[in-house]
């Protein structure tokens, strides 16, 4: 039975249990620390149980599984190793002094005092708030993760015939999913004139199944008092407008949103960590810590990934860091040794981290493209103008993260030519 | 349940229709209060301004301006005894040009005609003391202190529950659809079947004129429905904490800016008579006409702030005596069992307690034996709010009830104690937005995508309903449609067009 305001301690405390979390505490564990993962959900895995399509693990594990099978790898090890979980316990407040308040019906209101904190809290979808579009507030509308808990979770259908606006990666997905079901899916209208998911989804999930691609298409107006009854759709225009004349009326009782990702940093802003107003998540360095001591951060709580594979290898050197952090004597500061920082520039959206420790053997970089490039593209770091190193990748795409290992030979290159402290620009052409 | 006999009858469970039940839950009499929806306030009454008025621009000797001024000076005790939001912000009426301006003394005038306490006019200086968000070109303002903001929906709930407390009962889904002369009072045929009354209180909102027609009263009056639209602001944004009104025009009190007792900045609303009395769709021509207007007040209003937008109807009738818009409260002259409660558009939710006793003396008028009861509890309490506690009251409350400590919705920070607490409440929670209005779960920025399956399975399994039943608003508004495997089928066939 819970005791009221009952205090504890721990080394490191990863907070959310998803790819991210999971694999930061394993390797925080194995480098010898004390851990705690808390998680909200009743089991481990984040939102990868109700991702039961494939597409998981080919850089992990070299090969294609489906979220929970990807995830059950992951909680297996957790389990073997006697890690401690906390399940269906919410983190509900964060300090800087790092102290945890989470509460649990099981354990009740407990204070964690850590060492070290490993933010993996994930990302949310945007609403229809965020997009702001007319119309009344009928049930039927829903966001794509909700529709996918619906039906692969709880095993029920809340539609029969949708419109999903969005041609994001989850929207993708489930139009093929909501299809198999027996719905009936109009199509995918995206507001952008190009696709804004993974090409691959865009064959499986659209092609493969006669559903209709929208591109330059948004909802103009939502329909129905009760349930949804139908919504009118519009052609855009290059400033994304909608073109007068060009609407169309829809019946379908279903509204299904897949219209971006956000880094879930509510927590994080509560104990003082920066956010990057373009990404969304803390700013980080190569060690993943942000910028309140002893506070790591790893996976879509820093920026939306493509791959879970690359947000389990952000966990694994956020847990290893936090270890590491813990057992200093020094615990004023994370980053440490010779730096430089990471800028965004031409044709690059974001970066991540935004700090190199180049004393570090591996060391990797995530961009985000801005733009299209196809054929070739070129990736360049420049330093005052002059350039310190470059690679080359097939393409570039908005809808695709590069993620980059650097070389020891090209952090070297760094180190000689922007140490202590410089700012390197990132460019993409 | 049907040829149940009552003493009294209330269609209509908005602001007024609570506020009079509350009000005869005093006396010894049998009450119910008939609504056509599944809640209390899903009409004008939980979608308006949320503005307790002073009164300083009714015209004086009217119904409204009485009404308001008395409704203002109930609700602050109103709010203490049913546990209500409520903040006294004040209100400032924004003069920008020289003609508003020379308009500023003859509001003043007319307030004070009114009653109205502690009007004053201030200059550019103080206006922008209290509000430096304000527009560069404001000339003057009114002053109206005893203006505040309440929280709609917990105040129109806190009415009808402790009315429900005292032995109100309250039937939802039931909409009237003929009024029959039944011996010295009344048959009402509703969708639920035939109650029978002494009294019928008509307080139908928009639908009131309807009522009066059903009892072949009042051929002339007419209800024109004249849709506000609203943006609700992040939290972050606190431009104001006072509320700001333009100069009152033909339209009404105009768009405002408002704070509201949730801790956001809310602006509008517009005003668009719309042909379908309860179309409370937002359009993209009238936000923009909402954003355009609350500009003039506050220039740095930033629509990407924006977390929700809403629509409200007022409903506004043409009983104009002296030339003048009205209220009209009446015993009704063709059915003797009938009173009168319509054209309740601005000031009525602040008018709603005076309202209330103006109807209890119209009962008495008409000969009606009111018998105090004293067993009437006029408090109630809400259930406690998670997030609001200190550390230590969280957790002793979660140690006496482990239901608080899950958090259902994150973003809100709502736990499963306080949604249990709405459904087994004196007015039961029974769909989704039920307790989305009580708990404000699902009203963050993430709108309800994590906690939609888990409240659907709460309130499954709380009303021993299956998951297919449970509703977002009531019939006809289901989520889910069957478990899956089994068979879904859209008859509709393909795209339209």
């Amino acid at each position: 039975m819970a005791e009221a305001n009952q205090t504890v301690s721990r080394d490191v405390v990863v907070i959310g249990a998803g790819p991210a979390g999971m694999a930061a505490a394993l390797t925080a564990h194995e480098q010898g620390a004390q851990v705690l993962l808390i998680e909200r959900d009743i089991g481990l895995g984040g939102i990868l149980p109700q991702c039961i399509h494939n597409g998981f693990g080919a850089i992990t594990f070299g090969q294609d599984l489906p979220g929970p099978e990807y995830a059950h790898r992951y909680a297996e090890r957790i389990q073997a190793e006697g890690i401690e979980v906390w399940l269906d316990t919410a983190v509900v407040d964060l300090s800087a002094d790092l102290v945890i308040h989470a509460t649990s019906p099981k354990r009740g209101y407990t204070r964690i005092q850590a060492r070290a904190i490993v933010l993996a809290m994930g990302c949310r979808e945007r609403t229809r708030a965020q997009i702001q579009i007319p119309g009344t507030r009928a049930a039927g509308i829903y966001t794509a993760g909700t529709v996918q808990r619906l039906i692969n979770i709880e095993g029920y259908m809340p539609v029969k015939r949708a419109l999903v606006l969005g041609s994001g990666d989850i929207g993708m997905i489930m139009a093929r999913r909501m299809t198999i079901e027996g719905a009936t899916v109009l199509g995918v209208a995206e507001l952008q004139p190009t696709l804004t998911g993974l090409r691959r989804n865009y064959v499986q999930c659209l092609v493969d199944y006669d559903i209709p691609l929208m591109l330059s298409t948004t909802v103009t107006a939502i329909h129905g008092r009760n349930r949804v009854e139908g919504v009118e759709t519009a052609q855009v225009d290059d400033a994304g407008k909608p073109i007068p004349g060009s609407e169309r009326a829809i019946t379908c009782d279903s509204l299904v949103l897949s219209v971006g990702l956000i880094p879930e940093n509510e927590l994080s802003q509560q104990a003082g960590v920066e956010i990057n107003p373009i990404t969304g998540g803390p700013y980080i360095d190569s060690r993943h810590a942000t910028n309140v001591p002893g506070i790591f951060a790893a996976g879509n709580v820093t920026t939306i990934f493509d791959l879970v594979d690359f947000v389990s290898q952000a966990g694994e050197r956020a847990g290893r860091s936090a270890a590491a952090y813990v057992a200093a004597s020094d615990t004023s500061a994370a980053t440490t040794g010779t730096t430089v920082k990471l800028k965004p520039g031409r044709n690059i959206r974001s970066v991540v981290p935004n700090t190199l420790c180049l004393d570090d053997e591996h060391l990797q970089v995530a961009l985000r493209p801005a733009a299209h490039l196809e054929g070739s593209a070129k990736v360049e770091f420049e330093h005052e103008g002059t350039g310190v190193l470059r690679f080359h990748e097939r393409y570039a795409r908005p809808a695709e993260m590069i993620v980059r290992e650097l070389k020891a030979k090209q952090i070297e290159q760094l180190k000689a030519a922007a140490a202590g402290d410089a700012t390197v620009e990132i460019h993409l052409s | 349940m049907s040829n149940k006999r009552y003493d009294i009858a209330i269609v209509g469970a908005g602001v007024v229709g609570c506020a009079i039940a509350r009000e005869l839950a005093r006396y010894d009499h049998q009450v119910v209060v008939l609504e056509r929806e599944s809640d209390v306030g899903m009409g004008q009454s939980g979608s308006n301004s949320a503005i307790i008025h002073s009164g300083h621009d009714p015209a004086p000797g009217s119904a409204k301006a009485a009404l308001n001024v008395a409704g203002n000076r109930m609700w602050p005790d109103v709010c203490s005894e049913l546990d209500i939001p409520f903040s006294p912000t004040g209100a400032l009426i924004v003069a920008t040009t020289a003609d508003e301006e020379s308009r500023l003394e003859p509001l003043m005038e007319n307030g004070r005609a009114n009653g109205v306490e502690g009007l004053e006019i201030v200059g550019t200086q103080q206006v922008l003391e209290r509000a430096p968000a304000i527009a560069g070109g404001v000339r003057a303002a009114l002053i109206t202190p005893t203006a505040g903001v309440i929280d709609a929906f917990q105040a129109v709930l806190g009415l009808a529950e402790n009315a429900a407390a005292a032995g109100v009962e309250f039937r939802f889904n039931e909409s009237v659809t003929a009024l029959e002369t039944d011996g010295d009072g009344v048959a009402i045929h509703s969708s639920g079947g035939t109650i029978r009354a002494r009294w019928c209180i008509n307080v139908a909102g928009v639908h009131s004129d309807e009522i009066m027609h059903m009892a072949g009263s009042h051929p002339e009056f007419e209800i024109t429905a004249r849709r506000g639209e609203y943006f609700v602001f992040d939290g972050a944004w606190q431009p104001t904490d006072t509320v700001l009104f333009p100069m009152p025009g033909p339209a009404g009190k105009g768009i405002l800016v408002t704070p509201t007792t949730h801790g956001n900045v809310m602006v509008g609303p517009n005003a668009e008579e719309i042909p379908e009395k309860d179309d409370t769709a937002v359009s993209r021509a009238g936000l923009s006409s909402v954003l355009e207007g609350a500009k003039r007040l506050v220039p740095t209003l930033d629509p990407r702030r924006v977390i929700a937008t809403f629509a409200g109807v007022r409903s506004t009738g043409n009983y104009m005596p002296d030339g003048k818009r009205d209220f009209l409260i009446e015993r009704d002259s063709v059915a003797p069992w009938l009173i009168n409660v319509a054209g309740i558009e601005s000031p009525g939710f602040t008018s709603a307690p005076a309202v209330a006793t103006h109807v209890v003396d119209i009962l008495r008028e008409a000969g009606e034996q009111l018998r105090t009861r004293d067993d009437f509890n006029p408090t109630r309490r809400r259930p406690p709010r998670f997030r609001n506690l200190s550390h230590a009251e969280r957790a002793e409350l979660v140690a006496q009830n482990p239901a608080y400590g899950r958090i259902v919705c994150r973003c809100e920070q709502v736990t499963e104690g306080e949604v249990l607490a709405a459904i087994h409440a004196p007015i039961p929670a029974r769909t989704y937005d039920a307790i989305k209005r009580r708990t404000w779960l699902g009203t963050g920025r993430c709108q309800g995508s994590f906690d939609y399956p888990r409240t659907l399975e709460i309130l499954a399994r709380e009303t021993g309903h299956s998951m297919t039943e449970i509703s977002k608003r009531g019939p006809g508004s289901v989520f889910l449609y069957a478990r899956t495997k089994e068979a879904v089928v859209d008859e509709t066939g393909g795209l339209d067009g």
